[in-house]
């Protein structure tokens, strides 16, 4: 579903490369875990990988679906069903979620030629997605994460991708600042979302997030690579040993150059 | 710069499409200003005496009196004496129907979209149509003195109801209020009166449409509307200009008045032209609007979308005098290019419970400077009165800036004065944000404009807010390439 080749990718007008050079593979029905510490590069990756315009792509390519897409614009990309949970979710006063989300999920199908829902088929369609995050009503009449708690706003996003049925998501650090119950409700969420027809990259610094959401493959990512792929064990050795410990003994073994 | 920010630039420095002129035969008057200007001008309209004199003495006032600079903008002082205080075209003697008013100038409103003719009866909106200084046409004038609704044009008011203007005129903006209300008083050429009398709501909104057409003209005009007890009305103020490279004066003085019960909207869209990329040419838009909520219960409102001129000082505001009376200012000012907008409202609380609500949304683009300038004065006897404003800017693009000026001054304990001022950049973030779910940037984009300026447009009538709304995506959305 998802090959990345070599990719290097830099801020855009400045020389500091960000990605080094980075390959990963990702089929249907598969769950990915990304961890690294601070800086590595995992943001940046899923960033680059929907079409932040802050980045330029300098070398290697993004294939989704066999198509090159490291062109395509961020919109193009989530026609073709990338999804992207934001660590930070933006704030869009004066528009509500509904809004945003009629407006997303007529676009996309628009795009991939199926038919848009009419207001009323959409209100049927949106209520129904609402129990995936045990959401309430009057959470769709807010202005997009307009005052929202942090925890609201990272099951906005887990919301809205219940919404648009994504193919491939990156939950950009989605565990981060939510209390353990929020955690639950999220977790749930993104498991009831995963099928055997999609897949799910999720970015994370803590192992904690892995007993809620079982990753088929754990990475870890630094200094711009993947410098080491595993099972869900790689992620326990990570929480027992830390980050540096893994560097250290890659280096001695010359596997992270 | 990123990509974003510079398509969302282009997008912004669309063209301004009223800026043709019209040809029309102009009746001769000269240039520059004296007492014998005002004097012949005065003559011209056949006014009579105590106008003239009017006239004279606020003549003789502006000259005393020195011209502002206090305002967070900097331009070339107009040249008065080079200015054309009246510029009418010539009109055959009397305008009975739609079909007696010079084509050209029909055509030129039908350009703007303005509809003058049979489909305004749908909408049910009288018009005044004032075109460089005259009022060129009053529709459904018939209808409206059926309701006993007053609705003419300012020439025809001091001819027709003399006690009313006497009554009234300079009653809410004294003459030597200002530098410019002094002038206005002095020249004025033409504008819009209406009465509504006690217990009437008027059954239609009533509508004025500016245009300066002729290149050295001022445009002077005078707005009068009394809202007797009891009755409400609603009142709509557009306004264009062709382009051209000199600037041109607007300077132009609207009073209301509400009495006890009686409730004013008035709601402007002012898309004057802006003047270029580098600032050379555009309107200057000085102008005087201030109320009075003279009675109890009482209430006025003030809705604007400001888009245009190069250079805009304005302030309308609110005196409630009555006690539980309201006032409200609902604003959007938008500035590109090299605009310079100094604009916000003063609610002065002198009665008991009075209220007043401010929501003010500046939109920065371009090069321009974007300011918001409010009072808010509770006087002594005030007691029990509110205010609440919020004052919020959003920024595009790095060149342009944003300013706020609040005066607050509470000479009574038991009122209230909240404040509320938010500035922020439309950020690649929340565009970005937007394009990952799917929309087109010039969607995101619109819907991020929509949703920041929502609390004022939803204040607009229904037919304006959609008017609104168009002027709004051809300034900041328009088409890309």
């Amino acid at each position: 579903m998802l090959e990345i080749k070599n990719l290097h990718a830099v801020v855009e007008g400045e020389d500091i490369e960000i990605l080094k050079g980075v390959n990963l593979k990702v089929n249907a029905g598969e769950i990915h875990a990304i961890m690294g510490p601070n800086g590595s590069g995992k943001s940046t990756l899923s960033k680059v990988v929907s079409g932040h315009p802050e980045y330029e792509v300098t070398e290697g390519e993004i294939l989704f679906n066999g198509e090159d897409i490291t062109e395509l614009d961020a919109d193009e990309r989530a026609h073709l069903g990338l999804f992207l949970a934001f660590q930070y979710p933006v704030e869009v006063p004066g528009i509500t979620n509904r809004t945003l989300l009629r407006e997303a999920y007529n676009t996309i199908a628009r795009a991939n030629d199926r038919e848009e829902l009419d207001p009323l088929e959409f209100e049927d369609y949106i209520e129904s997605k609402l129990d995936v995050i045990n959401m309430k009503d009057e959470f769709l009449n807010r202005s997009i994460n307009t005052g929202f708690s942090g925890g609201e706003k990272k099951k906005n996003e887990i919301f809205q991708m219940a919404v648009l049925n994504p193919v491939l998501s990156f939950l950009d650090e989605t565990d981060s600042g939510l209390d353990i119950d929020a955690l639950k409700v999220v977790s749930e969420g993104v498991n009831k979302i995963a099928n055997d027809e999609n897949a799910i990259v999720m970015i994370t610094h803590y192992q904690r997030l892995l007993n809620y959401i079982k990753p088929d493959f754990v990475h870890v990512m630094m200094d711009g690579r993947i410098i080491k792929s595993g099972d869900i064990s790689l992620a326990e050795e990570l929480e027992a040993n830390g980050y540096d410990k893994m560097e250290k003994e890659l280096a001695l073994n010359g596997e992270a150059q | 710069m990123s990509e974003e920010v510079k398509a969302l630039e282009s997008m912004i420095g669309e063209e301004y499409k009223y800026g043709f002129t019209t040809d029309v035969e102009y009746e001769e008057f000269p240039k520059g200003i004296s007492e014998e200007i005002v004097r012949e001008l005065s003559k011209r309209k056949n006014e009579p005496e105590w106008m003239t004199d009017f006239r004279v003495k606020a003549y003789h006032a502006w000259k005393e009196m020195e011209e502002p600079n206090w305002f967070n903008a900097t331009y070339t002082k107009p040249d008065y004496e080079n200015m054309l205080y009246y510029s009418a075209p010539k009109k055959k003697p009397q305008l009975d129907s739609m079909d007696d008013v010079d084509p050209n100038i029909r055509e030129t409103y039908e350009k703007l979209g303005i509809p003058l003719e049979e489909q305004k009866m749908l909408a049910g909106v009288a018009v005044d149509a004032v075109f460089d200084s005259v009022s060129v046409f009053t529709s459904f004038k018939e209808k409206l003195a059926e309701a006993g609704v007053i609705f003419c044009s300012m020439s025809e008011a001091i001819q027709d109801h003399p006690e009313l203007i006497k009554k009234y005129m300079a009653s809410v903006v004294p003459v030597r209020d200002n530098y410019f209300s002094a002038l206005n008083s002095a020249v004025f050429s033409d504008g819009s009166f209406c009465y509504i009398p006690k217990n009437t709501k008027c059954p239609m909104e009533l509508s004025t449409y500016f245009r300066i057409n002729n290149m050295n003209s001022g445009q002077f005009e005078r707005t009068l509307i009394v809202a007797e007890e009891g009755s409400s009305v609603s009142y709509l103020e557009g306004c264009t200009a062709p382009m051209y490279d000199e600037n041109q004066l607007h300077a132009a003085v609207v009073e209301l008045v509400a009495l006890d019960n009686a409730d004013i909207k008035y709601s402007t869209i002012q898309n004057w032209y802006s003047g270029d990329e580098n600032g050379k040419g555009g309107i200057y838009n000085f102008v005087t609007k201030r109320g009075i909520c003279k009675g109890k219960n009482s209430k006025i409102s003030w809705t604007q979308l400001e888009t245009g001129s190069a250079v805009t000082l304005k302030y309308p505001s609110v005196i409630l005098q009555g006690d539980n009376s309201i006032g409200e200012f609902y604003s959007v000012a938008v500035t590109t290019k090299m605009q310079q907008a100094d604009t916000g409202t003063k609610m002065i609380h002198l009665g008991k419970n009075t209220k007043s609500t401010i929501i003010s949304k500046g939109i920065s683009a371009g090069r321009s400077q974007n300011s918001y300038r409010g009072e808010v004065k509770i006087g002594k006897k005030a007691h029990g009165s509110k205010n609440y404003s919020v004052c919020d800017s959003m920024l595009i693009g790095q060149e342009c800036g944003a300013h706020t000026f609040p005066y607050i001054s509470s000479e009574n304990p038991s009122s209230s004065v909240e404040h509320e001022a938010t500035t922020s950049r439309v950020g690649e973030e929340q565009i970005f944000y937007l394009m990952q779910r799917g929309i087109s940037e010039q969607d995101a984009i619109s819907m991020i404009i929509n949703g920041f300026v929502k609390d004022v447009l939803k204040e607009l009538p229904l037919e304006f807010a959609v008017e609104a709304n168009k002027l709004l995506d051809v300034k900041l959305e328009g088409s890309v390439g």
